[in-house]
């Protein structure tokens, strides 16, 4: 084809592989960042605008949401934010900021988010899906067990994907660019009549999907023909390969209102187009980063409709349009690019900014320059992460793509059922007060015994807190089968299946909120004498603890190890029980802002942790507990296991005042390298990194206008502290400082 | 000393990114023979206190974060007086270079001798100069000033790379004048890799407070980083 002319390989000529593509093609650079560029005149006038509208946003809750046409890929008329200085072009609907309604995932999310913000659906829309079809959530609750709905109305289950989309499902969006829409429907028509054998409901399912697909990707090439574009044909040129992708990624967020719909690795791929245009010399490097700086502008405008309660959980909007950029292919070579820089670099150019949530694949043998440009824009602007490649390689290969925050999965190639996670340190009150929640003083969990000793045994306790984890890791996995299987009858994700292979494999990630609460207290009861305080009737309410304990956070492996015992225990429990679709059990240690209505929903610990006090969130260590220095902190996070246990991801936001991490900016940029290299030789998964002094950000509590981009890492993604609650930000305030002596 | 070997140890910074190159695990040793006015640590003074280790337990401890060192960090040993327990010391320092770790003082260089061995396996000396005449010294310290340049005299013999440290306290050092000095004293010491003018901080008083001893620099300001860093840009100018 003419628009592949100058790419070598053969492999991804003849079959769909984007990674074929990208390892015949890529040109790895190992230089600094002196070549980048700043933004054009039409990038500003095209950000300013969104500014603007983004403060309007900010002061109503939404700008806007479209009542007459519900959610889907073609369903919309074009929209524009400054159509003569847009290069790249495409909106979720006719207007900035103006929200979709996906009924499909459930009506009542719906109704409670217009009725929030002052705005009715249409009627007709409305008796469609009350009275003539179902939606997810509907399902879901036709399907639910008795126990489920204990479970998840005490909060021992929370954040369940039952009454909007799932998400964290990567469409390889670089497809389109490469092979043009109509290869692909090609190709799916292929697949689907090899699917043919008896009918049993999996073929039967399997060949409704693929139909599906297919009809995706036509309404894909309609939607973009309303922009003016055929994407039938592979993109010929670096701007059109922009365009095509992003269409892939704007069809997502057009069909599905994902908790996280996250971007893929598209940075390197795209680079490829670049270089061959700067060669060409239809391109220069404002060209170039112009394209990047303005396809970042539509990733940070996505939206989705939410109620305020779901904001209060997950804080400020967010969408997680996660990128992952750098890593290692598998023969040694780094996958950066000039582009892995250009991405960087919109958070210099465009301001810092949450989204998209710019994720570095970190590995040992990454260029040095790179590594001192990604510390530098981190000291800079608090708003990226870093997940270790070198352990996600062995398992996901070198095409691999982070969804939501720390969820690995090989681009195109798996998908995720997303889940939510437990309440590990809720667990231990049940085992302690016979399956009662402390707070509604309800039976949640049958057939545990209640603990009546006056001091808490060690051996005992753990015994019956594991017989709890048992028992919860079945309702779990009941609860997550019966979504998923909804989830896929009533809101299949066409478009995004349609940019996977047509067999995929699943993942199912599970997670677990509260560990440092539960690895403390446990070690309170084994190494302390620990005394439950208990009501009229027979209910633990608070602890009592004679004596000092080891506390998670200060490498001492005796209660370490006991974190390490609770998600081993986690993960072989819930492996007990088989998936749905035969998908692989995973497990995350991760909360994003969760922490704070997790700890809100749960009574005192025997750790000394207050009732109704945050959680520290993902896998922290507890606030205040880590008093052996940010390293000792760091190893003891270090020692949860990623391969088999917690291969969903291990979370970790690691602050520290400017002036602990060295005395030049030259010192802290090559210092937090290092500690960064440190920590992953190690073997830990993920380090959200914040560099700030507390008294900025209590400032800018009381002061928000002083500060309108101020963006910081929160477990797993980054927020403008602006958009957190006040109990939010107090807790993000309380949280761990790392300071010099 | 103790049976053992065992130093007094009074805490463990696992990240220290200020006190030499790169990510250093610093030991805050116990005891120290000064009274120096700006002292921040003065918990760290009396001689004994209720934590010890062997070297080999201390080792131990500064093992698990060599991944962090990289190519320039290490460990250093600051305090309180870490030249005031020698043999320990030495037998830590050794160890250290057993595993390739970069080991580096930070000291005043008031201490109880052994130098010529300790400093077989230093690799760097954080050298606080406290102040140029035996009387500063004395007013400033509550030392002698003949005792810390034996210490340097030390390090100069064995070709010991030094970083030159010197904190300013307004309205005792923070003159040009005395910076003119300094900048002709150190001409006349040799393998000075960098000098640091560290501005004083009043980050300690509440230390004082906690410890309900007399801070002896109550009412002085801390030193202004700007005009730190002017004084810095005098005493580097060619």
């Amino acid at each position: 084809m003419k628009e592949w002319h100058d790419f070598l390989g053969e492999k991804w000529k003849e079959t769909i592989n984007v990674e074929d593509f990208i390892l015949n093609n890529y040109k790895e650079y190992t230089g600094d960042d002196s070549f980048l560029v700043g933004p054009t005149e039409k990038t500003l006038k095209v950000w300013e605008k969104i500014e603007q509208l983004q403060k309007e946003e900010l002061e109503k809750g939404i700008l806007d949401v479209e009542t007459n046409i519900i959610s889907g890929i073609d369903n919309f008329a074009p929209g524009y934010i400054d159509q003569e200085n847009e290069v790249i072009v495409g909106l979720q609907t006719d207007a900035p900021l103006k929200r979709i309604v996906n009924p499909y995932g459930g009506m009542r999310m719906v109704h409670s988010a217009l009725e929030a913000y002052g705005y009715t659906l249409n009627p007709e829309i409305d008796k469609h899906f009350s009275e003539y079809r179902k939606t997810h959530n509907q399902g879901v609750f036709d399907a639910y067990t008795p126990e489920i709905r204990r479970a998840r109305s005490a909060g021992l289950l929370t954040g369940l994907p039952d009454a909007y989309g799932r998400g964290r499902i990567i469409g390889d969006y670089r497809r389109i660019a490469l092979y043009g829409i109509d290869l692909l429907i090609q190709c799916k028509e292929i697949d689907l009549s090899n699917l043919v054998g008896d009918m049993t409901s999996t073929l039967i399912r399997l060949r409704e999907e693929v139909r599906e697909q297919i009809n995706a990707l036509n309404e894909i090439k309609s939607m973009a023909m309303k922009y003016g574009y055929d994407i039938s044909k592979p993109a010929s040129n670096a701007k059109e390969a922009v365009q095509w992708l992003y269409f892939g990624y704007l069809a997502a967020i057009k069909e599905n209102n994902g908790a996280a719909m996250s971007l893929g690795r598209t940075s390197t791929f795209l680079d490829i187009y670049i270089e061959r245009d700067l060669a060409d010399g239809t391109l220069d490097e404002t060209g170039a980063q112009e394209l990047i700086d303005q396809f970042i502008i539509k990733l940070r405008i996505a939206r989705h409709l939410r109620t305020p309660e779901y904001n209060e959980l997950f804080a400020g909007d967010p969408t997680w349009v996660t990128e992952s950029i750098g890593g290692m292919t598998n023969d040694g070579r780094s996958l950066v690019t000039k582009n892995s820089f250009r991405y960087l670099h919109t958070l210099v150019n465009l301001k810092p900014a949450p989204e998209p949530n710019l994720t570095v694949l970190w590995s040992e043998n990454l260029p040095e320059a790179f590594k001192k440009f990604c510390t530098k824009t981190s000291i800079e602007t608090d708003a990226i992460q870093y997940e270790n490649d070198d352990i996600m390689r062995p398992i996901y290969g070198d095409d691999y793509a982070i969804a939501c925050c720390v969820s690995a999965m090989k681009v195109g190639k798996q998908m995720q059922y997303f889940g939510a996670r437990v309440n590990i340190a809720k667990c231990l009150l049940y085992a302690i007060n016979g399956g009662i929640d402390e707070h509604k003083k309800t039976v949640v969990v049958d057939g545990i015994p209640k603990i009546e000793d006056e001091y808490l045994d060690y051996e005992k306790t753990k015994e019956a807190y594991f017989n709890v984890i048992e028992k919860v890791a079945k309702i779990y996995v009941d609860a997550m089968n019966i979504i998923h299987y909804m989830h896929d009858k009533y809101a299949y994700e066409k478009g995004q299946m349609a940019l996977h292979d047509t067999i995929v494999e699943r993942l199912m990630a599970f997670g677990a909120a509260g560990l440092s609460v539960a690895a403390d207290s446990l070690s309170a009861i084994k190494y302390a004498k620990v005394k439950p305080i208990r009501d009229e009737n027979g209910i633990a309410i608070d602890f009592e603890i004679e004596g000092d304990f080891p506390k998670y956070g200060n490498d001492n492996d005796d209660v370490d190890q006991i974190a390490v015992e609770i998600v081993k225990k986690v993960i072989t429990e819930l492996k007990k029980h088989p998936l749905y679709r035969n998908a692989k059990h995973t497990l995350s240690i991760l909360t994003i802002t969760s922490n704070v209505v997790y700890g809100k929903k749960t009574g005192a610990t025997p750790d000394g942790r207050k009732d109704g006090v945050p959680f520290a969130p993902g896998a922290n260590p507890m606030h205040g507990r880590d008093t052996s220095g940010a390293l000792a902190s760091l190893n003891s996070v270090a020692k949860i296991p990623y391969k088999g246990v917690c291969q969903d991801g291990i979370s970790n936001t690691f602050s520290i005042v400017p002036d602990a991490l060295g005395k030049s900016e030259e010192e802290r940029i090559t210092n937090l390298a290092e500690i960064l290299d440190g920590y992953f030789k190690q073997g830990a998964h993920h380090l959200n990194v914040n560099v700030f002094n507390r008294e900025t950000l209590i400032d800018a509590m009381d002061h928000p206008e002083k500060y309108p981009s101020l963006t910081i890492r929160v477990s797993g993604y980054a927020v403008n502290f602006n958009r957190l609650s006040r109990e939010q930000q107090e807790e993000v305030i309380s949280r761990t400082f790392h300071e010099s002596r | 000393m103790n049976q053992d070997n065992k130093g007094y140890i009074n805490s463990i910074e696992t990240m220290g990114l200020v006190d030499g190159p790169g990510i250093r695990f610093v030991v805050f040793m116990q005891g120290c023979p000064l009274r120096c006015l700006f002292c921040h640590n003065p918990e760290t003074w009396q001689k004994e206190s209720n934590f010890q280790l062997s070297p080999r337990e201390l080792v131990n401890k500064i093992l698990k974060y060599k991944n962090y060192f990289s190519k320039t960090g290490g460990v250093t040993f600051s305090g309180g007086e870490p030249l005031m327990q020698p043999e320990f010391l030495i037998e830590t320092l050794k160890l250290c270079k057993e595993y390739e770790i970069h080991t580096c003082l930070d000291t005043s260089g008031v201490g109880n001798g052994d130098y010529d061995e300790l400093l077989k396996y230093t690799d760097l000396v954080l050298y606080d100069v406290k102040a140029l005449t035996a009387d500063g010294y004395h007013k400033m310290t509550g030392g002698k000033i003949d005792a810390s340049l034996k210490f340097l005299d030390a390090c100069q013999k064995h070709h010991t790379k030094l970083w030159i440290r010197q904190v300013i306290v307004p309205g005792i050092n923070d003159t040009e004048e005395y910076i003119l000095e300094l900048k002709e004293y150190l001409k006349g010491v040799q393998n000075i890799e960098k000098v640091e003018l560290l501005p004083y901080h009043t980050m300690g008083i509440e230390k004082y407070e906690e410890l309900n001893m007399k801070y002896r620099l109550a009412g002085v300001p801390a030193m202004d980083k700007e005009r730190c860093h002017k004084l810095y840009e005098l005493l580097m100018q060619d």
